[in-house]
């Protein structure tokens, strides 16, 4: 086992662990605590992809500005309310179905194969530099998406703004 | 295997000399700014142990290393104890893609400015957790304003260096060094400092707020907030938010002069007159750590001299200015590069 084999176990236990972990815990300022090392981690297995420059979003954006809005909005919670309380959603049996479903399509998706070998002769194409990699493709291969998420990413602002308008008014 | 073996060996070596470095400069501007800081008021500062007081953060140093290690009764205790490693490890990890001197670094990734980014934005976390684990309103109220405050001026942080970027065509620190080489008319450097100055600006004032110094220092408000969000430490754990401070100051001002004041290049003018002086391995080993360093040098006193002239701002002012004032004028800054160096291309 090479070094990136044992260092891609390390990454996928510690992700799962975090997540797992992220869910179950009761208190949920640990909960969102407890998803930092997941992103963490997943920013390493970007890493190891050879995808640096996501890996630095992927700290930058969830790690970094996301985790520190949700501990925002958790502190804001009566948290000796929630405590001890078990937290669960009415819909949880329904998405249990459907995680279950979820792992056994990829148990049989791994088994039979169709997952290509080790990831790191996936992307060894992309080239040295994948910030200029990304860029390019994004401005020219994946430019209909690319707009179209930008899109939906303006008419969100512009609902946020209505929103905390309104509030004003009140 | 072997040469795995001394290429860890060499980068463990490199790291403990940068934090050895780090941890020096901590201890050196410790003094500085309470020497600086009296002389501005008017006052001595530490004068008595050893000459001119030089000795007195060691004092200090040993002083919150025998006091008793405090954790009140009703904090969480895991994250009470962890804060101060979060607040203190980030500001650390800046300094492994900083360019002290050419190749004198520990990684030249390409994606440096991005990893400095996203690495000293995790410092927040430390802040958050402590005044969240503390279990104490001043110590909430300092977190979740620290957490608002980082969050605005990230985003204008982030903003202001893509101007830096046009210029340089890399996010890899050697090369954003390396395009500000040579000089205009002779005598007038290139450093993006110039081409760039509204992004300088905006940078160092995005700096300040994202290293909780005055005059955006209101997660630890003293006069409102006691001391904000490390109110309930003591002893070296509250030395460790303190280092963890300095040591975003350092990291700031080493950025600031990597990505606008040329890093390691010499002055314009006296830099060839000094170094005309000088034997030729000096000039090649030794003089770029030397005005890398002084220009650090000179950023980390306008840190300290910011400090003790500027009143802090009130709450509604500091978030008015990131959203009102820094992030339009960030993004004209990109708009007008932009067309800058589309014309200078052409």
């Amino acid at each position: 086992m090479g070094l990136q084999e044992i260092m891609f176990y390390y990454f996928a236990v510690v992700i799962v662990v975090t997540a797992l972990l992220a869910v179950s815990r009761g208190n949920p300022v640990h909960a969102v605590i407890f998803l930092v090392p997941c992103f963490f981690h997943v920013a390493g297995i970007f890493v190891l992809l050879g995808a640096e420059f996501l890996a630095a979003i992927q700290i930058l954006v969830p790690a970094g500005a996301l985790m520190i809005l949700y501990l925002f909005v958790v502190f804001l919670f009566n948290l000796s309310e929630i405590k001890g309380k078990r937290i669960t959603h009415r819909q949880s049996f329904l998405a249990g179905i459907v995680g279950v479903l979820l792992i056994l399509l990829l148990i049989v998706l791994s088994v039979q194969g169709i997952f290509p070998g080790p990831f790191v002769e996936l992307v060894e194409s992309l080239g040295a530099d994948s910030t200029s990699t990304v860029g390019g493709s994004l401005y020219t291969r994946f430019l209909f998406p690319f707009e179209l998420a930008s899109l939906v990413l303006l008419v969100v602002m512009f609902g946020a703004m209505v929103l905390a308008r309104r509030e004003e008014k009140e | 295997m072997e040469n795995i073996g001394l290429y860890l060996l060499i980068i463990i070596l490199k790291i403990i000399g940068i934090i050895t470095v780090a941890l020096g400069g901590v201890t050196v501007m410790n003094w500085v700014e309470r020497k600086v800081c009296g002389h501005i008021q008017h006052r001595h500062g530490p004068l008595y142990v050893g000459p001119l007081g030089i000795f007195q953060p060691i004092a200090d140093g040993l002083k919150l290393f025998l006091k008793e290690d405090i954790t009140p009764t009703n904090v969480d205790r895991v994250l009470f104890i962890a804060a101060p490693l979060m607040a203190f490890v980030p500001a650390l990890l800046t300094f492994a893609v900083i360019p002290v001197g050419p190749h004198l670094m520990i990684s030249d990734i390409n994606i440096g400015l991005v990893y400095i980014l996203s690495v000293s934005s995790l410092g927040v976390f430390g802040i958050v957790m402590a005044g969240w684990a503390s279990n104490n309103k001043y110590a909430l109220l300092g977190g979740l304003r620290s957490s608002a405050q980082m969050i605005s001026y990230e985003i204008s942080l982030g903003l202001s260096v893509i101007g830096v970027l046009m210029y340089s065509g890399s996010l890899s620190m050697t090369k954003i060094v390396m395009a500000q080489q040579g000089l205009w008319f002779g005598f007038i450097p290139k450093w993006f400092v110039i081409p760039q100055f509204l992004g300088f600006i905006l940078f160092l004032v995005a700096a300040f707020a994202e290293t909780n110094r005055l005059p955006f220092d209101l997660p630890e408000a003293e006069s409102e907030l006691v001391a904000g969000y490390f109110v309930e430490y003591g002893s070296l754990r509250w030395a460790m938010f303190m280092m963890a401070e300095y040591v975003a100051m350092i990291s700031a001002s080493c950025v600031v002069v990597t990505l606008f004041f040329g890093g390691w290049l010499p002055l314009p003018v006296i830099g060839p007159m000094i170094e005309g002086l000088l034997p030729a391995g000096v000039v090649l080993y030794a003089m770029p750590v030397v005005w890398f360093l002084s220009k650090v040098a000179v950023f980390m006193f306008f840190f300290v001299w910011v400090r003790w002239t500027f009143p802090r701002l009130r709450y509604d002012q500091l978030m008015s200015l990131g959203w009102k004032v820094l992030l339009p004028l960030a993004i004209f800054n990109i708009f007008i590069s932009g067309i800058l160096r589309v014309i200078q291309l052409n």
